[in-house]
């Protein structure tokens, strides 16, 4: 479903050398696959995100969607194959737009977009079922600006967004890192609800050890670029919060004696 | 009583600028420049065809298609090539003072007694009236000013209704979600780039269609004549904002046709009170620098004020 192969990006910083953001890095995902992302800050999993979403052009190697090669495409023509949810709540609602309004966008992703009313009364019978089926009460809402809604309503909306046309790919970028947890829970729930329910095959980057232990049926870690550790089926099941952050605590007391390491270099010998 | 007529007769047609410039400056937050060259532009091409003899319809509706091709410019020079929008403003704008020279051939073109949307109104409406001069409670008004005033009723009537329609789309909710949120709007498959062309297009269209109608109604088309567009244009918008104080659509667009008709009464009226008309552009300036600011003080000062009754309080 998923295809990456020999992906490279680098970043140029304002001085010095590129940073390489994604090294050679070569993923398959299945049909149907929920894999969760984890990884230091700095790691590439955003960028990893983002070079599948299109929203950043790589440098080389190829990303193909099921089946097709769109390494060259452009973020909106991808749209047609993906659903995205953003780490900021604020990023995947019109906030001047209505309840309604937004969804209606989101029913149409990736289609041509003519003259036809936004809101014929057939759409908006459908907008209100898939609405109430969030079980939130905001199918009294449909006409209220979404930006008066709070964050974690505004997520679950955009979740809703996302899959309201099935996506082949549904990307969640660290969704529920900027959400209270009682929130963040429900979005979790939504999230594993309607992934479940439309099989869909899932992309979800998180900073929460917890989720990447509990959700999903495959987890990568991801250090500098590349894929660390790649766990799935009965592995991954196994796999407990408190064992992850243990390997991450590792990764990051490597890291800084690799910098005080440097460290002493520097002050040795220049 | 002629003055405030006109007033509004002006105020109807150049609402149409007003809705141009809600469109660039609300829905997608650019500050759009171009539209000081596109309003004379639009009444450079339709007063030079008109001359020429063409059907002022056609005319009209040629004014308003180089309007829309100028504010497309802009919006080429702003997505494809990265220029600044204030400065693809700026580039299209001076560029189009040349190129209203060359449509005109010269820096003024009068239309006298050519046949005119305008007149074509009034011949239309002496149809049916046949004095010389209407009674509307109790005053006594040129058929010629009253037929103008419908005329300009209707074009701004339909071009509000178009918008509102228009607004309520597939293609036009796209357009709002553009400008409202580009992260957003992309990931559902729009190309954030091409709808603000398109987007800066219609508005600089509705522009030039208010200066060819301008043209029309005062009888020549001037060079100089979009100097001040972009601050009168705001100035429309904002008073139409203070006036419906709503966020709907449909009220919105009200308040666009209401604020350059408001706008227009007050200019009359300074003027009749004595005003310098070489102050106006001064002042019209100075009005919308007031208008912007005001917002921003207010809520410093009520945050100020409820921090005081905090600490009265405590």
């Amino acid at each position: 479903m998923l295809e990456l192969h020999n992906v490279v990006k680098h970043f140029t910083a304002e001085a010095g050398r590129p940073v390489l953001a994604l090294d050679h890095l070569t993923l398959r995902a299945e049909e149907g696959s929920f894999i969760t992302v984890i990884g230091t800050n700095g790691s590439g999993k955003s960028t990893l995100q983002g070079a599948i979403a299109g929203s950043i052009p790589v440098d080389s190697g190829t990303i193909r969607i099921a089946g097709v090669d769109v390494t060259r495409w452009p973020e909106h023509r991808r749209a047609s194959m993906i659903g995205r949810v953003f780490q900021n709540p604020f990023s995947g609602t019109a906030p001047n737009l209505t309840v309604a309004e937004n969804l209606a966008l989101a029913a149409r992703r990736g289609q041509s977009r003519r003259l036809g009313w936004v809101l014929g009364r057939r759409t908006r019978e459908q907008m209100r079922d898939r609405v109430a089926g969030l079980g939130m009460g905001l199918e009294s809402r449909l006409d209220t600006a979404i930006g008066l809604l709070s964050g974690g309503q505004r997520q679950a909306l955009t979740l809703l967004m996302a899959t309201l046309v099935r996506p082949k790919l549904l990307l969640l970028d660290e969704h529920t890192a900027a959400l209270d947890p009682k929130s963040a829970d429900q979005v979790v729930r939504l999230t594993r609800q309607i992934v479940e329910r439309e099989r869909l095959t899932t992309f979800m980057v998180t900073h929460s050890m917890h989720q990447a232990a509990t959700v999903g049926d495959r987890l990568l870690m991801m250090h500098q670029g590349g894929i660390i550790m790649d766990c799935e089926g009965a592995a991954k099941r196994r796999l407990r919060a408190d064992e992850l952050l243990r390997r991450f605590e590792d990764l990051r007391r490597r890291e800084l004696l690799d910098e005080g390491a440097a460290e002493l270099i520097r002050v040795a010998y220049v | 009583m002629t003055l405030m007529l006109s007033a509004w007769t002006i105020g109807l047609i150049l609402s149409l600028l007003s809705l141009g410039t809600y469109i660039s400056f609300r829905v997608f937050h650019f500050p759009d420049i171009t539209v000081d060259g596109s309003l004379t532009l639009g009444a450079a091409a339709a007063a030079i065809m008109i001359v020429k003899g063409h059907n002022p319809l056609v005319a009209t509706a040629v004014g308003a298609l180089a309007g829309a091709l100028a504010g497309a410019t802009t919006g080429v020079l702003n997505t494809r090539f990265g220029i600044n929008k204030l400065l693809a403003g700026i580039l299209t704008m001076t560029a189009l003072y040349s190129i209203n020279l060359h449509v005109m051939g010269k820096s003024n073109v009068p239309l006298l007694s050519s046949k005119s949307l305008i007149t074509m109104a009034e011949s239309s409406m002496s149809r049916v009236v046949s004095r010389e001069t209407i009674s509307i409670a109790g005053w006594e008004i040129a058929r010629r000013d009253f037929s103008s005033l419908l005329f300009a009723l209707f074009c701004a009537a339909v071009i509000g209704l178009v918008m509102y329609w228009f607004f309520r789309t597939n293609a036009g909710s796209a357009m709002r979600a553009t400008g409202d949120n580009e992260q957003m709007i992309r990931a559902l498959g729009v190309s954030v780039e091409n709808m603000t062309i398109i987007g800066v297009a219609l508005s600089n269209g509705l522009v030039a269609l208010a200066g060819a109608l301008l043209a029309q109604y005062q009888g020549f088309a001037d060079v100089q004549m979009g100097i001040g567009t972009v601050v009168w244009g705001l100035a429309s918008v904002i008073i139409g904002e203070a006036l419906v104080a709503s966020d709907s659509l449909g009220f919105t667009i009200i308040g666009a046709i209401m604020g350059s008709v408001l706008f227009r009464l007050m200019v009359a009226i300074a003027l009749r009170w004595g005003l310098d008309p070489n102050d106006l552009k001064l002042i019209t300036a100075a009005f919308v620098f007031v208008a912007l600011i005001v917002p921003t003080f207010a809520k410093r000062w009520t945050a100020r004020r409820r921090m005081a009754s905090y600490a009265r309080a405590a």
